[in-house]
């Protein structure tokens, strides 16, 4: 067994949670330098233009590249040869807490109800799984609201089959419009059940944009969809345009033979993910 | 494209004549920000028939929270948050003189009318694009609400603040306008 200790872990979130607002991933970076080139709209070109200068202005001045620093989402594979003497959740909670203040980030959490804000950005979201091997690997995905807010969730009949999905998907990013600061990446969970799929579509986003699905069918129903979603006219900040979307990214796993749920998370531009392993 | 135009702030009503959807434009004078928490007390203020924490005659009111300064920096990054959040409350501030309001997303049908009928701007600022906005932000200062932390009301004095007309006083609508011309299905 290997010991990790609750400082290495904290110390790594921390950095992370800072790391992930203000460097965005090269993958995010290169699909929106494409749509740029590729925009028909002359003012959504001119918007997909301001956005890449944000993220260079954001990764050179170590600035937040969005003022919407999320809530922290994890997500965690720890190997069965690791030996935790501790709490995983707390020691991730004190990284989120340090992060967000040592980084300047917003704190944006608040009690559901009476919207009392928590102060320090916990609790954090984690997921956490078992896995082979002696390593750590925390994955991090901050959250801003504009986008989580768009996304939706229905239980199909399944009889409405990939037609339903397929309508589904294209009517939540449609009602979302330019409210979750397009161009989006639109997460697609089918299948499992209620909180399944939500959280299939959700680790759907963690697949670097741009990468084909290794699933053959699922390849080529994203690439419908995208085509889709790009023809709705929504374009880049919903002023009109050829990109709505950047990727479609699909994930299923078997459900009941009675039901078809279907998640749609839908990321912003914003699309905000870095990995370290300990 | 098209040059932007440059504005002053606050907003008169020549000024207001004179935009149209699609325009780019450049704000420069002094807006103040509000979001959900900020625009809940104004409202209650205005229940209780109390003044509000300013004058918001011809005024812009900026959706933004912004994450905290650096040492030494004037404002943290600050982008636009979504604006619908924000309808119920916006017809009753534009009743009051509220001429602006820069944020990111559609507007309700109530707030459209209000921006009808009272001569007002709804502006878009592109969401996200937090750390390059802040460089037009001069000089910050909180005015109310203190405890809100990023929902404080903030005075900002900004120069060249850029932002597209979305909903004119005429009744254009860059959000239907626009996806309008770039629609390819049925
Ligand atoms: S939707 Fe994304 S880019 Fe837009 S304000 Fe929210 S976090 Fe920022």
């Amino acid at each position: 067994m290997r010991k990790v200790s609750a400082e290495e872990i904290t110390k790594t979130v921390r950095a992370l949670c800072i790391s992930a607002a203000c460097d965005l991933e090269p993958d995010v970076v290169s699909a929106v330098k494409s749509a740029a080139v590729k925009e028909e709209s002359p003012l959504g070109k001119e918007v997909l233009e301001q956005i890449i200068n944000n993220f260079e202005i954001a990764g050179r001045e170590h600035l937040p590249m969005c003022q919407d620093t999320g809530i922290a989402v994890f997500f965690i594979e720890v190997g069965r040869g690791v030996q935790l003497e501790f709490s995983l959740e707390d020691a991730v909670n004190e990284g989120v807490r340090q992060g967000y203040r040592d980084g300047y980030l917003r704190k944006s959490v608040c009690h559901p109800l009476k919207r009392t804000n928590t102060g320090d950005n916990t609790p954090a979201i984690i997921h956490t799984t078992l896995v082979e091997g002696d390593k750590i690997k925390i994955k991090i995905a901050p959250k801003g609201a504009g986008s989580e807010n768009m996304s939706r969730l229905k239980m199909l009949k399944p009889a409405e089959g990939v037609e339903g999905i397929k309508s589904f998907v294209i009517e939540t990013v449609s009602v979302g419009g330019g409210n979750p600061c397009p161009p989006i990446v639109v997460g697609v969970g089918v299948g499992g059940s209620f909180d399944k799929s939500a959280l299939l579509a959700k680790k759907s986003l963690l697949r670097p944009v741009g990468t084909p699905n290794p699933d053959n069918d699922l390849d080529a129903l994203e690439k419908e969809l995208l085509a889709s979603i790009n023809a709705l006219g929504i374009g880049p900040m919903g002023f009109g345009g050829t990109t709505t979307a950047l990727a479609v990214h699909i994930e299923t796993y078997p459900c009941h033979i009675a039901s078809l749920p279907v998640a749609v998370n839908i990321q912003c531009h914003a699309d905000r993910h870095k990995e370290a392993v300990i | 494209m098209s040059e932007p135009i440059k504005i002053a702030a606050p907003l008169t009503e020549d000024v207001i004549e004179k935009l149209r959807a699609g325009d780019k434009v450049l704000i420069t004078g002094v807006i103040y920000t509000a979001r959900d928490a900020a625009h809940k007390r104004l409202i209650a203020l205005l229940d209780e028939g109390k003044a509000l924490p300013f004058d918001i005659k011809g005024q812009f009111i900026y959706y933004v929270g912004p994450t905290p300064a650096k040492p030494g920096a004037i404002i943290g990054s600050a982008g636009p948050t979504t604006s619908g959040r924000m309808d119920a409350y916006t017809p009753r501030l534009i009743e009051l003189g509220l001429k602006g309001m820069i944020g990111k997303g559609q507007r309700s049908k109530e707030v459209l009318d209000a921006i009808k009928n009272h001569k007002a701007v709804y502006m878009a600022a592109v969401g996200g694009a937090a750390a390059l906005i802040a460089r037009s932000i001069k000089k910050a200062e909180i005015i109310a609400y203190e405890d809100l932390g990023p929902e404080a009301i903030r005075r900002l004095e900004v120069r060249d603040f850029p932002a597209i007309v979305a909903n004119d006083a005429f009744g254009g609508d860059l959000f239907e306008e626009g996806v309008r011309k770039y629609r390819k299905v049925g």
